[in-house]
């Protein structure tokens, strides 16, 4: 996906004169080309994650689009004042481009983690959260922040799903019993929801913000189950008021609040948080089992 | 400058019509002519062209106490003079922190400290990359604020980079710390000019942008020391 956002990006800094990139050196060599290209559009800070933002704000105020790209906990965590008043409160936009995804960086230690990044922008107002689970479903994603002036979030994960889903309307991939329990993925948890094997019906969506909700509404009638690639229960007050007025029972699936203390490889830390395929049909057999 | 001075200038006037932020008078009074000297005799922006997208920005980053800003846009008509009576109330405008969304001709909105130096930053690097060269960045702290890391960000950038912008420091000896080695030397690879906060005609030398190189340039304004 970060080989996808840099060659789409790349693009549209070519195509669009309003477009321009702010970079905290992170990914600073793939965008090398870009530099030379546009030395006014392209612009690496150094290692300045509040300047960043600021820069992002400053630039759309004179009518710019800044795409503004870094690892999770540095473009979102730690420039969250930046974030909340350089564009919210600016009534300016910027679309924030993420790497580095929950535990996509196991090896590197919880400094370079941030499973909190979604729920930071729940915190504030108008962001659009897209996280795609394919490299494929980026270019559109990116192409289409262009063309406006809103907040956008791109979540970039190194883990992702063997088919891609183009666009960000919720989908239904596979059904299951009339009925019975609805199962919302989230971006790259498509395949370990459908590797369970459990006989329900699997939506998806890239895209949990602005979350589809009316299609949610469609869809369950009795038991829903968001299983999510960040914290777990980010999107249970936006489904909750979604259904408000459907009797219904919920699980909120997704990383947990306790910090891992180990290293290992996401494929490590999605079993400890119980977001593989094994601990997902666990998790969502005692849920739907009623006896 | 006393208080009598004040009230005996139109200016003063328009400042003491803005009730209800005694807390923040003495940063109101310690900014007052700095923002008239930049509104009256520098900036190419009036409220006719308060939108072009080539006009002068300025960016108040101090943000708190902005009775003399206010004043000062609507003694050059950005806006109505009525809405200095009605400070922070449920209907009015203008607010003990400005907001941009709400004021005509305000650049930004702010409160919190240390985020007006890299919004100019971002604004510089915007206007020169749409060929806007005529345009020129201001922005405008306390010297308590720098104080704040994301300025350090900001003040190293624009250095690295030759910015055109300048920033103007109001020295009213604030920072809990004091400043080691003095405002300047913090300002490591810009211009600086150290004047008088209440010289207008000194001030307005040291803000013209059109005199110097297209570097970034600090103006240091010393006022009274902040409770005296």
């Amino acid at each position: 996906m970060r080989e996808t956002f840099v060659a789409t990006t790349t693009a549209l800094l070519q195509e669009d004169p309003r477009t321009a990139l702010v970079l905290a050196d992170i990914s600073a060599a793939a965008f090398a080309p870009a530099l030379r290209r546009h030395p006014d559009r392209v612009i690496n800070v150094g290692i300045r994650e509040q300047l960043m933002t600021g820069v992002a704000g400053g630039l759309a105020l004179t009518g710019m689009r800044p795409y503004v790209h870094s690892y999770a906990p540095f473009v979102v965590d730690r420039a969250y004042e930046q974030i909340k008043l350089d564009l919210g409160h600016q009534d300016a936009g910027a679309v924030l481009v993420s790497i580095g995804a929950s535990y996509d960086a196991s090896a590197e230690g919880y400094t370079h983690q941030s499973p909190g990044d979604v729920a930071l922008l729940d915190t504030l107002e108008g962001w659009t959260v897209h996280v795609p689970g394919h490299p494929d479903e980026v270019p559109d994603l990116l192409r289409a922040a262009a063309r406006h002036d809103d907040r956008v979030y791109v979540r970039l994960s190194t883990q992702q799903n063997r088919h891609a889903y183009p666009g960000v309307d919720l989908k239904v991939i596979r059904r299951g019993p009339v009925g019975g329990a609805v199962v919302l993925a989230v971006g790259p948890m498509l395949d370990a929801v459908l590797a369970t094997g459990l006989d329900v019906t699997v939506a998806y969506t890239n895209t949990p913000r602005p979350l589809d909700t009316a299609r949610l509404r469609e869809l369950v009638t009795a038991e829903i189950v968001v299983v999510e690639p960040y914290l777990e229960g980010t999107s249970s007050r936006i489904v909750s008021a979604a259904l408000s007025a459907v009797p219904h029972r919920e699980l909120h699936l997704g990383v947990g609040r306790a910090e891992q203390r180990r290293y290992g490889s996401p494929a490590d830390h999605a079993r400890w948080h119980g977001l593989d395929p094994a601990g997902l049909r666990a998790s969502i057999s005692a849920f739907t089992s009623r006896d | 400058m006393t208080a009598t001075a004040i009230r005996s200038d139109p200016l003063g006037l328009l400042l003491t019509r803005i009730t209800g932020d005694h807390k923040h008078a003495p940063s109101a009074y310690s900014t007052l002519d700095v923002l008239w000297v930049l509104y009256d005799r520098i900036l190419r922006v009036s409220p006719g062209t308060a939108d072009e997208p080539d006009r002068d920005r300025f960016l108040l980053s101090k943000g708190h106490g902005p009775a003399a800003y206010y004043a000062v846009l609507a003694a050059k008509g950005f806006i109505p003079e009525e809405w200095l009576d009605d400070l922070g109330s449920s209907t009015s405008h203008l607010g003990h922190h400005p907001d941009r969304v709400l004021i005509p001709g305000v650049e930004i909105g702010t409160g919190s400290l240390g985020h007006g130096l890299g919004l100019a930053v971002g604004t510089a690097m915007g206007l020169r990359a749409q060929g806007y060269d005529e345009a020129h960045t201001f922005v405008l702290l306390g010297d308590a604020e720098l104080d704040e890391g994301s300025n350090h960000e900001a003040i190293a950038y624009a250095a690295a980079t030759g910015l055109p912008l300048t920033a103007i420091v109001i020295d009213n000896r604030s920072a809990t710390h004091g400043r080691p080695g003095g405002i300047a030397s913090h300002f490591v690879g810009w211009t600086v000019s150290s004047v008088d906060g209440h010289d207008r005609d000194a001030l307005e030398v040291a803000l013209r942008p059109d005199v110097r190189p297209r570097r970034p340039h600090v103006v240091i304004a010393t006022v009274a020391p902040k409770g005296h």
